[in-house]
């Protein structure tokens, strides 16, 4: 695990997201409205639907194909549901985003 | 006094009392602003707040006192509340705005919340010093009851209202001999109706209760201990125990000694706050407000909801007064009343009696609407007509079917039969995420649920097609029983904000709010708004302001956001507009031409007489749209779909009107019209109906000379035929109606609700008052219509959408940079 530069903060529209790949793994970077950048695993635990195309509400995200709602902190499922999706560790220098895969 | 306020960086909230309206303003006020205020609470009783409403299943035995307790000692330590348990509040000194507790305690406040609750009514007759005279009102009192029976055989309650029959069902559980004895002809007659009174009665004689109606109790007779009553007429009764359970009184004597404005209760405006000091809010049993108090659960709920509000500044909401339902809770005996019990003429009720079945059903009508609705023996009906008389729906269609059962529930196959009671608990309930009634049951009475909303949150039933929604209401009320339905007069948007849709609207128009987020500032919303606000203001703030609203692609559901359907593996399909389902052969070669360049999975002739190309990878789809050269079918959007015609009078030998022709007109002037939700046409060019008018939400059929035009059809989850809105002679009129129509809608419908649900809400007649009936309005209507097509979008396959909605995934190889 070690972090990759990704792209600008400005890259990442405002509650709106970006998807990283790297060999099968696929992260989706979200900017949150109070300007921090978190990432989870970019498939959703009940269907695996594309978290990245979700709506973003404080520190969530409402999966687009059954409204599961995740907490982008730390994974977990607020519900319907239980269950949980990896989270990656970001860290912002400057302009640039940077992402541990 | 404790340190904790003395050394405040918070505003000091007093509350006296501890029951179950004052907590609920508690748990508001810290759930929108936990750190606004140093809350300190006094309770006069030792007890902790508990559930009053389940009082009568203590008494029966089904439940123990520590069941019904809603917050214990820890809960109000956790939130670092002070609590003064067992200290009655003897004083308000309102100049140095402070409260005297006994023992010396004291407590300064910068608000101060009167949650002082009510007493039993005490009847002024002799006797009353007697051992075993006892009221029914809280958990001391069921524990003297419950220690009465098992040292004596005859009870005699006074009053026959809902509390005492409440009270006399726990004791014929508890084994006892019980004779009610109530003034009045009927039992419960605030409530009910002759009829519905005489036949509890005799339903509750059959299970042992004895009654004496008109009788008025003059003595209570014994030496030392009870032993019997006397009455007006002479008579008298033997028993060993008495309940007073003749009303409620609210305790009012230290707001009066305060100095607070009191009639029969504290009384306070519509935010909650006394009439004589502004920085003193009252709520629950002790208030009166608008000259009515209240001693049901759900309006004293309604009440803490808008004290928090006001308290934590959130200033939007007020208090109008509650529509009280009230549902008796004594095991086999179904009973639910709301509203007025009497119609202004014979006209205005509408009766369903069965003696022999123990069934009886009245509705009372005010002007169309449902006003008040007496349920007994089967209450399956109750929440869809309280929530008719919320809504104040004009049910005048509707008459000849409304006390036959719910035709939204249970008619789709989705959800079973219509009776829950009748369903096995394994049955499936919500069929779109395969969730039983026992699983919704059980998080109703374990996960302590209250509201509809929560359980989709929890069980996910009805997040989907919504079908399921009667039902799990249903479910609700019979599990918690009706007084738990916490609706205010038409339901909040989401968990974000109180407010109705309709009050969202208003703001908006009125505030001129052109944006999301500046919209949900000014209302006051909590966070940043959910999956389901923010959709729905997006489309109000466009709907108000065409042109002038900025959409806020965050806001919108991915399909709307990229102009195509999300598929389950996440690509996506592409439906291109052709325009009455009549395509050219150019298209159709640019169609197969796009599907194999681009190797799509999938070519499906759609149920909407267009062509989809399926299984698109996101940052394919603008250049498949480019390659196609077609306009958008907005096939993913909340505007006008498809419009579906026959092929009419130009080749089809019954055809008496061009409906292609027609189809194609309206379909080319409004496109890209944006509504509360999907919107289908459809043309058939004679009463065969090839085109399938029935079931669209705008159905057009041509006649001899003329057309017909049938609106709010549905063939979704809720089938619904549609209604015929008019018959016209012209092509033009045809048109102008159409567009008046769907601009009402537009303007009048609440987001997400189909023309369907729509109509069936507010009535077919309002619609045909101003579409069909008032020239003027139907002008007005159709030139607010012209405006938004003026102003409307340019094509989303060929606008300048934002790049940043289509942005492709950042590939990142091992070591290497992105």
């Amino acid at each position: 695990m070690i972090f990759y530069r990704v792209c600008k903060i400005t890259d990442i529209p405002v509650m709106g997201s970006r998807i990283v790949n790297l060999g099968p793994e696929s992260a989706a970077l979200f900017r949150l409205y109070d300007g921090s950048v978190l990432a989870i695993e970019n498939a959703c635990p009940h269907k695996g639907g594309p978290l990245s195309e979700g709506i973003v509400s404080g520190n969530s995200v409402i999966c687009p194909m059954h409204n599961t709602r995740v907490d982008l902190r730390d994974g977990t499922v607020e519900g319907p549901d239980t269950g949980s999706v990896r989270t990656y560790e970001v860290k912002i220098e400057g302009e640039e985003v940077w992402i541990r895969l | 006094m404790n340190a904790k306020t003395m050394e405040r960086t918070e505003k000091r909230l007093v509350m006296i009392g501890n029951g179950m309206a004052g907590m609920k303003a508690i748990e508001e006020i810290l759930k929108l602003a936990p750190s606004t205020y140093d809350i300190t609470i006094f309770g006069a009783d030792r007890h902790p707040n508990y559930n009053r409403v389940l009082l009568s299943r203590v008494l029966a035995g089904e439940m123990a006192a520590k069941d019904i307790t809603l917050n214990n000692e820890d809960w109000y330590r956790e939130r670092g509340i002070t609590l003064h348990l067992g200290k009655e509040v003897s004083e308000i000194w309102r100049g140095q705005r402070r409260v005297v507790a006994s023992g010396g305690v004291y407590a300064d406040y910068d608000r101060l919340v009167i949650a002082t609750g009510s007493s039993a009514v005490i009847l002024n007759i002799p006797g009353q010093e007697l051992e075993n005279v006892l009221t029914f009102r809280d958990i001391s009192d069921c524990e003297r009851i419950k220690e009465a029976s098992r040292r004596f055989k005859r009870a005699a309650v006074i009053g026959g209202g809902l509390l005492g029959l409440e009270a006399a069902g726990g004791l014929v559980d508890l084994g006892m001999d019980v004779t009610v004895i109530h003034d009045q002809m009927h039992l419960m007659n605030m409530q009910l109706d002759k009829t519905a009174g005489e036949m509890l009665k005799a339903s509750l004689e059959k299970r042992g209760i004895k009654f004496r109606l008109s009788t008025i109790t003059t003595e209570i007779l014994g030496d030392g201990s009870v032993g019997g009553l006397r009455f007006s007429d002479g008579s008298a009764i033997g028993c060993d125990v008495v309940i007073q359970a003749v009303g409620i009184r609210p305790n009012k004597t230290l707001a009066e000694r305060a100095n607070l404005y009191c009639n029969r209760g504290v009384v306070v405006n519509d935010y909650m706050q006394t009439l004589t000091d502004p920085s003193i809010y009252a709520v629950g049993e002790c208030t009166e407000h608008r000259g009515k108090t209240y001693g049901l659960i759900a309006p004293l709920f309604e009440q803490a909801r808008i004290l928090a509000y006001h308290i934590t500044g959130h200033g939007f909401k007020s208090y109008r007064g509650s529509v009280v339902s009230s549902k008796l809770k004594v095991s086999g005996v179904d009973v639910f009343s709301a509203g007025e019990l009497k119609g202004a003429s014979p006209e205005d009720e509408i009766y369903y009696t069965d003696r022999g079945g123990g069934v009886y059903k009245k509705l009372v009508l005010r002007d169309g609407k449902v006003s008040g609705a007496i349920l007994f023996g089967d209450t399956n009906d109750c929440t869809r007509f309280f929530q008719m008389m919320q809504d104040e729906v004009d049910v005048r269609g509707e008459r000849p079917a409304l006390l036959f059962g719910n035709p939204m529930s249970g008619d789709t196959g989705h959800s079973g039969p219509a009776s829950i009671s009748m369903m096995a608990p394994s049955t499936v309930v919500c069929g779109c995420n395969g969730v039983t009634k026992k699983e919704i049951v059980d998080s109703i009475a374990e996960g302590g649920l209250t509201t509809r909303h929560d359980v989709t949150k929890k069980t996910k039933a009805g997040g989907s097609c919504g079908g399921c929604i009667p039902l799990i209401e249903e479910l609700l009320v019979s599990v918690l029983g009706s007084s738990f339905m916490q609706r205010t007069k038409g339901e909040p948007i989401c968990d974000c904000a109180e407010l109705t849709h309709e009050e969202v609207k208003k703001e908006i128009r009125t505030s001129r709010l052109t944006t999301v987020r500046r919209a949900m500032e000014v209302m006051g919303w909590k966070g940043e708004g959910c999956g389901t606000c923010r959709p729905a203001i997006n489309y109000y703030v466009q709907m108000t302001w065409p042109g002038e609203a900025k959409d806020d692609p965050f806001s919108r559901h991915v399909n709307e956001r990229l102009h195509a359907n999300i598929q389950k593996e996440g690509t996506f399909s592409v439906i291109p507009r052709i325009y009455g389902g009549a395509a050219t052969p150019d298209e159709l070669m640019r169609l197969a031409g796009t599907a194999k360049k681009y190797n799509v999975r999938a070519v499906k002739i759609t149920g909407g007489q267009r062509i989809a190309l399926l299984g698109i990878r996101k940052e394919d789809l603008r250049s498949v749209w480019g390659e196609l050269g077609m306009k958008s079918g907005y096939a993913y959007a909340k505007a006008l779909r498809t419009v579906k015609t026959c092929v009419g009078n130009d080749w089809c030998r019954f055809g008496t009107q061009d409906s292609m022709g027609l189809g194609i007109t309206l379909e080319k002037i409004l496109e890209g019209v944006l509504t509360p939700a999907k919107v289908k046409l459809s043309v058939s060019g004679c009463p065969r109906n090839c085109a399938e008018s029935s079931i669209k939400d705008l159905g057009i059929v041509g006649i001899e000379g003329g057309w017909e035009v049938y609106i709010a059809g549905c063939a979704g989850v809720k089938a619904r035929v549609s209604d015929l809105l008019c018959a016209v002679s012209g092509r033009e009129e045809v048109i102008e109606i159409a567009m008046a129509y769907l601009e009402f809608y537009r303007e009048d419908a609440r987001y997400g609700e189909r023309t369907s649900a729509w109509v069936k809400r507010v009535g077919l007649e309002r619609i045909k008052k101003s579409v069909v009936d008032d020239a003027g309005e139907r002008r007005r209507l159709k030139e607010r219509m012209d405006e938004c097509l003026r102003k409307r979008k340019e094509d989303p396959w060929e606008g300048p959408d934002s790049e940043e909605v289509f942005s492709a995934p950042i590939e990142i190889t091992p070591y290497g940079g992105p």
